[in-house]
């Protein structure tokens, strides 16, 4: 870790002023879960961090007028987990922020956190960039260790995975994002914040270096059925190897629509098309639910490691909207 | 004259029972120091410059920046012959700063031009790495051909495991400062405190009587902690350069994990063969391993059934990875998994319960054969063998299959050399030195309940000092040596010196000093258990100097011994829909002779069977061919098991006539030998195929389900 200038705002105006026009000027602190390892391993070197703990405003869980429920960017994942309108109505969020199984991790690590993460990729963090290039400029990944690479959106050059739990879950609750910055607060749909970069010193989130997520609006859930499946290979500190998050908008038996969204599969939370679109009109039964899983993943192709992660994805999707079908009990 | 055995089963009132370690309440309070925890007055912080590339030529290195840095005391390049660097992480300059921050800072300001050679880090396919390839043994026992023409079945498979790492959670390291020109203390993570000077001696140009070692505990070692390390002679020096000023380094986590420890890797190709009543014929292997520079080891195979026919042949992989060191039971687990699951695999094929095979050839385990069957015996009872265990493959319905595998091992063990002193003042207080350590392993512990049962004394009243290489030298704890050897100096030790306490008690009693006794904190007279003195009445008879006597092991009287068994039975989960294989439970069941403490012994083989399942399931040191760089050097993705991953642990310590009386033996090895193949065996009974290689992870799992076609593949 190189040294650094710490500031400690109050608001989130005087925030976004001492924020810079690159990560290397300045970046934002919340938990430091992340921040922090990334500039232990000389990943990131900021000249100045801007802790957002001491903002106020970015903290809360709370319902709004029309039904929906605001999240500040601060709100911890322990937070989250124990709240009860999110325990109510967000049955996937609770099991995407419940896989995060480390106490330590959930009490620090923050919403707004989780959705600005940067990648888990091994070589971005042993130093090869965020799209692992050698020094020659050959792209590492394809024919390296992929085992925990993308299987989908990975024709190059990013084929990272994005690593948040919690924004397929958002997404698929139909999320919108509040980003404050110098020209003031803009929203956006979660879904868009995301963006596989096509350069070098692209991030795969669109957010300025001196722009800050405030909080998170999620819809009221009120008739969609919801839940999340990750395939975990432990049960102690891990990633999922897939997952996968749903959204089922009910008419009676019927699913009227449906969101399905895939985590740790592509550089962004990926959202199935073809998995929503067979969705709608259907009775929900394990056929279904498997033929939905066959499609979300029609389109994968795997790497020279991580073929089986498909397999998974498949399984994860099926078993979300089974999952969300029993009324999203764990 | 003291008759030095072990004392009577009814006589026994702490050895052998179930007593919690002492220093348990100090380690679980935070109170415990490691030495990674010490911070000594003016220390200065040591950090390393570590390459980048795993095979390189060193062409030049430029340490005036960092020299010239404000705060930096020290730098010292680490003496390199050939300048070759052999693996990724290989340590190339030292540097102590005033703080860590400071110290980081210069190491970066250090440059190194390096040419940059090709490098091997890979060694799953001996025939893809050309003559870094090479023969190393070869083998023919009995005579193949005919074993296997006897055969009626036959089954060939491959098997392996990865290069994992030791992965300590106190990393390598060290505080070092010279007291005066000539002599240096040094606090440093070892098993092996009475060896550490002599050992640093030469290259430091000092008297090894200088050299004062220290360590009240350790965080782990596993193997790899016996000796100091680069990084050590690096802070000794750095020290010297800083005039005198203790230099902390211990290691950074990558490095921990990239180079302070590797277990060798091994994989075979085998068939054995067998008639159809089970009875085997024979075995043929052609196995290869590597642990960086050296090659592997050469896994005694087939392990512990001696089947009359083998043929073998080994080949050793060099490899540019951090250097292989001994771990728990060297070479014993990769030649256990090999060859049980070689063995399950055959059962299999001639469509017999596994267990009823190995009863059918135990005879070719040897001298051990009849406490292996009683072991067999008791594990199949405590894990539900006959009711649970089904022929190849799970047929129940759904996603989640289950299945019990099973496994057996051996281990010699036996006492190292140990002198131990114990000194009774006239107070009747009592303190015992020895120059050992306490891996972890419960030896502070040991050591005073073999002492305190002698005495007739309870548990908190003898003070046990070791960790210091001043006291009374004693082996490193490694191959299962310490128990034997620490509690045969002790009791040899605690009987002279209960000797000299009778002798000076007698005339008070009015009886002889052979007729005495210590009982309950008293000394009495055997015939009349009504004349006694209190331990402290009696030792006042001391006079006014304190009685010190020497134990030693080995000595007279057979107070230990070598060589024991177990076996450990498996049962898990495996979801064939994502391959994610759950530990439902494991039933270990183990000898090692006279038993000091059982819940210390009981607490060996539990930490045994969670490494097993670290690394069944999870571990593997993961290096990338192209930049030849270990890609997991983190415990994020150098997966370990945490507590819900671990399931439920049955220990079952044979005790007892035909036990006891052999002494004591260790037990550090023996239960990590078998839960790789206890697990592997588990999961092929439960999905129906093998994996061939370990960790069990998903990928392979799924891999093998493919590959045997059928329906699992896919949902
Ligand atoms: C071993 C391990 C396992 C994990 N497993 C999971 C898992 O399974 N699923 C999962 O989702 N996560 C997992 N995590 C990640 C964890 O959830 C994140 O590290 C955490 O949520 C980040 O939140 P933070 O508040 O600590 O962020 P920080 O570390 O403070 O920040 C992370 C990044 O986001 C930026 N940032 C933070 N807040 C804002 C904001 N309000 N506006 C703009 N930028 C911001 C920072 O500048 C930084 O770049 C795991 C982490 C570890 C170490």
């Amino acid at each position: 870790m190189r040294g650094f200038e710490y500031a400690s705002p109050t608001t989130k105006e005087q925030a976004v002023s001492l924020l810079g026009s690159s990560d290397d000027d300045a970046m934002a602190l919340a938990g430091g879960t992340d921040l922090l390892s990334l500039m232990k391993d000389d990943i990131v070197a900021p000249r100045r961090l801007v802790n957002l703990k001491d903002v106020a405003e970015l903290r809360g869980i709370r319902l709004l007028p029309d039904g929906s429920l605001r999240i500040g960017a601060l709100v911890t994942v322990q937070e989250l987990l124990d709240n009860a309108i999110v325990k109510r109505g967000y049955a996937s969020l609770i099991h995407a922020a419940d896989g995060i199984t480390s106490p330590q991790i959930r009490a620090m690590g923050t919403v707004g956190g989780d959705l600005c993460q940067r990648p888990r990729c091994w070589y971005y963090r042993a130093g090869f960039g965020l799209l692992a290039k050698d020094k020659d400029g050959a792209a590492l990944v394809p024919e390296g260790d992929n085992r925990y690479h993308a299987i989908l959106g990975n024709t190059g050059p990013a084929y990272f995975v994005n690593p948040s739990s919690l924004a397929p879950a958002l997404i698929a609750l139909g999320a919108k994002l509040h980003i404050f910055g110098s020209g003031g607060q803009v929203e956006m749909n979660l879904e868009n914040f995301f963006a596989a970069p096509t350069s070098a010193n692209e991030k795969e989130y669109r957010l300025k270096p001196n722009e800050i997520v405030t909080e998170i609006i999620v819809p009221s859930a009120g008739g969609w059925k919801n839940a999340t499946y990750e395939v975990r290979q432990k049960e102690s500190l891990d990633w999922p190897l897939a997952a996968a998050s749903v959204a089922l908008k009910m008419s009676g038996k019927t699913i009227e629509s449906a969101r399905v969204v895939l985590g740790h599969v592509a550089p962004v939370p990926w959202r199935s098309g073809e998995a929503q679109a067979y969705l709608a009109g259907k009775t929900i039964s394990e056929q279904v639910a498997e033929t939905a899983g066959t499609l979300a993943v029609a389109r994968a192709s795997a790497m020279s490691h991580n073929g089986y992660k498909i397999q998974l994805a498949r399984v994860a999707v099926k078993r979300a909207i089974m999952k969300a079908a029993q009324g999203g009990q764990r | 004259m003291a008759e030095y055995k072990w004392p009577d089963a009814d006589k026994r009132t702490l050895i052998g029972k179930r007593i919690s370690r002492t220093d348990g309440p100090h380690k679980v309070s935070g109170h415990a120091r490691y030495n990674s925890d010490l911070n000594r007055p003016g220390m200065l912080h040591g950090r390393l410059l570590c390459s980048p590339h795993a095979h390189a030529k060193i062409t030049s290195i430029d340490t005036s920046a960092a020299e010239a840095m404000p705060g930096v005391k020290a730098v010292y390049i680490i003496p390199d012959p050939d300048r070759e660097i052999k693996w990724a992480g290989e340590e190339i300059v030292a540097v102590a700063a005033v703080d860590e921050p400071t110290a980081r800072d210069a190491i970066r300001a250090i440059k190194v031009v390096y040419e940059v050679l090709p490098h091997s880090v890979l060694d799953t396919d001996p025939k893809a790495v050309g003559s870094l390839a090479r023969p190393a043994q070869a083998q023919k026992v009995g005579d193949p051909d005919k074993g296997f023409a006897e055969a009626e079945v036959t089954a060939e498979g491959l098997y392996g495991m990865p290069v994992i790492t030791h992965c300590c959670l106190e990393p390598h390291g060290s505080v070092i400062e010279w007291e005066d020109d000539k002599n240096l203390l040094v606090h440093l993570s070892t098993q092996a405190v009475s060896s550490i000077a002599a050992a640093m001696a030469p290259v430091l140009e000092i008297p090894a009587a200088n050299i004062r070692v220290k360590q009240d505990h350790i965080g782990g070692g596993f193997g790899s902690k016996f000796g100091p390390d680069r990084w050590d002679f690096a802070a000794a020096q750095l020290s010297k350069k800083a005039g005198g000023k203790p230099v902390k380094i211990f290691l950074d986590r990558d490095s921990e994990l990239m180079v302070a420890g590797a277990r060798p890797s091994a994989y075979a190709k085998v068939k054995v063969g067998a008639k159809k009543d089970g009875t085997i014929t024979a075995w043929q292997s052609e196995s290869w391993a590597s642990g960086g520079q050296g090659g592997g080891g050469s896994p005694p195979m087939p392990y512990i059934f001696n089947i009359p026919n083998q043929s073998k042949q080994h080949t050793a992989i060099q490899t540019n990875i951090g250097p292989q060191r001994a771990w728990r039971a060297p070479n014993h687990p990769q030649a256990c998994l090999i060859t049980m699951s070689a063995l399950e695999d055959l059962a299999a094929a001639i469509g017999m319960d596994p267990l009823e095979f190995f009863l059918k050839n135990i005879e070719l385990t040897g001298p051990r054969a009849e406490i292996y069957r009683e072991e067999f015996q008791i594990a199949a009872d405590l894990i539900g063998w006959k009711k649970n265990w089904h022929q190849r493959g799970d047929k129940t319905a759904g996603p989640i299959k289950r299945g019990l595998g099973l496994s057996l091992h051996t281990w010699g063990g036996g006492g190292h050399p140990s002198d131990c002193d114990i000194t009774i003042q006239p107070d009747g207080s009592v303190e015992l030195k020895m120059g050992t350590q306490d891996l972890g392993t419960g030896t502070r512990t040991t050591v005073e309940i073999v002492a305190a049962d002698t005495f007739g004394l309870p548990m908190g009243v003898v003070k046990v000092l070791i960790g210091d290489n001043r006291f009374p030298t004693s082996g490193g704890s490694g191959g299962s040596t310490t128990i034997a050897g620490v509690s045969g100096a002790t009791r040899r030790a605690a009987l002279d010196a209960l000797d000299q306490i009778f002798a000076k008690a007698a005339p008070a009693l009015g009886a002889k000093p052979e007729d005495l006794e210590a009982v309950a904190g008293t000394i009495l007279v055997k015939s009349n258990p009504a004349k006694r003195l209190t331990w402290k009445q009696a030792c006042s008879k001391i006079g006014q100097v304190p009685i010190t006597v020497r134990g030693k092991n080995p000595g007279p009287g057979k107070l230990g011994d070598s060589g024991v068994g177990g076996v450990q039975m498996a049962d898990v989960s495996v979801d064939i829909e994502t391959g994610v294989v759950r530990v439902n439970k494991i039933v270990a069941v183990q000898d090692c002779g006279l038993v000091i403490d059982i819940k210390t012994a009981e607490s060996q083989v539990y930490g045994a069977l969670i490494m097993g399942v670290c690394s069944a399931l999870y571990e593997e040191k993961i290096m990338d061919a192209k930049t030849g760089k270990m890609l997991n050097p983190n415990m994020e993705f150098y997966k370990l098991a945490g507590i819900g991953d671990i399931g439920d642990l049955v220990v079952h310590m044979m005790t007892g006539k035909g036990y006891d009386e052999r002494g004591v033996i260790g037990l550090g090895e023996p239960p990590a030998v078998s839960p790789y193949a206890a697990l592997s065996n588990a999961v092929a009974n439960a999905i129906g195929v093998r994996v061939p290689t370990l960790p069990l992870t998903p990928d392979r799992v799924l891999a093998a389900l493919a590959k045997k076609g059928g329906s699992n593949a896919r949902i």
